[in-house]
């Protein structure tokens, strides 16, 4: 059996993650010091990708990135790079659709998050960057990392805008979700149960994984460990 | 050592206008909620901005908007003791107070003095939650006076205590005041609490300062009806001057005030310990029906209506001892007298 759609999937799912993460925890950030209106507009603008279908997302993104697209072109130009059809432009589709998993859950937890801590520290002098590193980030660990471990499972789920951006090419651009509707389309039955059975496995891990990490943060706050 | 203030901020309808200057010591900024007591804290510390004016704390300028300063709060080292004390939650007390030192050289040093000086040394690796009351309010002190301010701005630091531990922490702060060498502002809308902790006072109404003054003037001498309310004065009523009296049309009396009413005096205060039984031929006797009694844990507080009161006046409030209050007979009605000197007079806010 050839792994190669495993190790695409978790090499654009890590990627995009890492790329999300602070995407997300920046304009949760910045959504944050908006005034109302500004707040409703950029809401809807970034949460749209969530509810759009993938086919949309990915209509989109050809016609932003494809080879004779303005942006597209500039980057073929310049750096002999094509952005559709190759493995890291399923990457682009991942960004975009767990993007928005990554900014809800963050702002949520900066809304919740108590802002006097941050002005209490103001008023004994720590700087803003030492406050939101060493305090905030880590009051709001639970919902960031709750983000994250979504936007990686969203990611390594993207069928729809990736096979329309990157396509299906064995051995380059294949990734589980692709590989399991060629193999189906092909008749291959048994190829794609097992695609399917790796899938639900690396899905479940992940789901246990935050499981787990929720329940250690319950304990840590009752409990209290020191 | 002085702090002087003086700044305009609108917030929607409201309209905070508020002025005062003070040496070092503990002033207390009264006033009722929403009287814009903690803006005016929150503009001193630079976590609000005011819309104009100044603010100048040992001489250096915190604020001005004509010449367009305004330090960001990290420089204007005033240290702010919140009402949830503000403890990060994430770390130690020994890591909160460390934090906040900047010399590296002394932090260890100087975080094990302040843990020792506040009695935190057993506390000292536990987390904020698991700590009480006591406990955090003097971690949050030791941690203020980790950052060295110049100013301490108290905003209401007891009213979320239940009367207990609010007494204690009461004591501990008032000491922790004592020995600092600076400015202290204490927010509060409890007169009591101010009366046993403070000197001078600044009272807010509704946005607006008054002007400083001691304490004991504040008592004795309230000139405003907010004064008035703010140092418990209970009976407000309206009134029309007449020479050395003043007739009270709602209660239906004319009472002798020993000395010339100012003509623009529309309003006067009585306070309910100031109300006495007494005898009909006293000066300023007038008699009253008894509406109801309501018993407190030594005092009992009498509500009454003057005999020729006009419909539908508030009633008078009268405080005496308990003990006196049971063996007065009031069946029958009660007449009640006030002395001359203790009519207040009031302008009106």
């Amino acid at each position: 059996m050839d792994w190669y759609p495993l190790y695409n999937s978790i090499r654009i799912a890590a990627i995009s993650t890492a790329a999300v993460f602070f995407l997300g925890i920046f304009a949760a950030h910045a959504a944050a010091k908006l005034p109302q209106l500004a707040k409703g507009v950029l809401d809807v603008v970034l949460t749209l990708p969530l509810v759009l279908p993938p086919t949309v997302v990915g209509w989109l993104l050809l016609m932003l990135l494809g080879p004779r697209r303005p942006l597209g072109e500039w980057f073929q130009r310049v750096f002999g790079l094509r952005l559709v059809m190759t493995w890291w432009s399923a990457v682009f589709a991942a960004v975009v659709v767990a993007f928005p998993l990554m900014y809800r859950t963050a702002r949520g937890a900066f809304e919740s998050f108590d802002m006097t801590l941050i002005e209490a520290g103001q008023t004994l002098s720590l700087s803003n960057t030492y406050l939101f590193w060493r305090v905030q980030m880590p009051c709001c660990r639970q919902g960031i990392l709750a983000g994250t471990v979504l936007s990686f499972a969203r990611a390594l789920g993207e069928y729809g805008a990736t096979s329309m951006i990157a396509g299906y090419t064995p051995g380059r651009t294949a990734t589980i979700s692709t590989t399991v509707y060629q193999l189906w389309r092909t008749g291959d039955d048994s190829g794609a149960m097992r695609w399917v059975l790796v899938n639900i496995a690396l899905s479940a891990l992940f789901l246990l994984a935050l499981n787990l990490l929720e329940t250690r943060q319950q304990s840590e706050k009752k409990g209290g460990g020191g | 050592m002085a702090l002087s203030v003086n700044i305009q901020k609108r917030l929607g309808g409201f309209h905070l206008e508020v002025q005062f200057e003070t040496e070092e010591g503990v002033l207390a900024l009264l006033g009722a909620s929403g009287c814009g007591k903690s803006v005016t804290l929150r503009c001193i510390a630079g976590i609000m901005t005011p819309d104009e004016g100044r603010i100048e704390l040992d001489g250096v300028t915190l604020f001005d908007s004509a010449a367009r300063i305004n330090l960001p709060p990290q420089r204007r080292r005033t240290g702010y003791l919140f009402q949830q004390y503000a403890l990060f939650p994430n770390m130690t007390v020994r890591q909160n107070i460390a934090a906040v030192i900047q010399n590296r050289a002394c932090r260890h040093a100087r975080t094990g003095d302040l843990l020792r000086r506040f009695c935190l040394e057993d506390a000292a690796e536990l987390r904020p939650r698991q700590l009480s009351g006591g406990q955090q309010q003097r971690a949050a002190l030791a941690r203020i006076l980790a950052a060295e301010p110049r100013a301490i701005l108290l905003d209401e630091p007891l009213s979320a205590l239940d009367s207990f531990l609010k007494r204690q922490l009461e004591l501990e702060l008032a000491e922790t005041l004592e020995h600092f060498q600076g400015t202290a502002l204490w927010v509060s809308h409890d007169r009591e609490e101010v009366f046993r902790n403070c000197r001078q006072v600044c009272l807010i109404d509704r946005g607006r300062s008054q002007g400083i003054r001691t304490l004991e003037d504040l008592l004795r001498h309230p000139d405003t009806e907010a004064a008035a309310r703010l140092s418990g004065c209970e009976n407000l009523v309206d009134v029309l001057p007449a020479g050395t009296t003043v007739q009270i049309p709602s209660w239906g009396v004319t009472l002798d005030c020993g000395r010339p009413v100012p003509e623009y005096i529309r309003l006067a205060g009585i306070r309910a310990q100031h109300l006495l039984p007494a005898k009909p031929e006293t000066r300023n006797a007038f008699s009253c029906r008894v509406d109801r009694a309501i018993r407190d844990m030594f005092s009992t507080v009498v509500l009454l209506r003057p005999t020729d009161a006009a419909p539908g006046a508030p009633p008078l409030r009268m405080e005496l001892d308990r003990t006196v209050w049971e063996v007065l007979p009031h069946e029958a009605g009660l007449t009640v007298s006030v002395a001359p000197e203790n009519i207040l007079f009031l302008r009106k806010a």
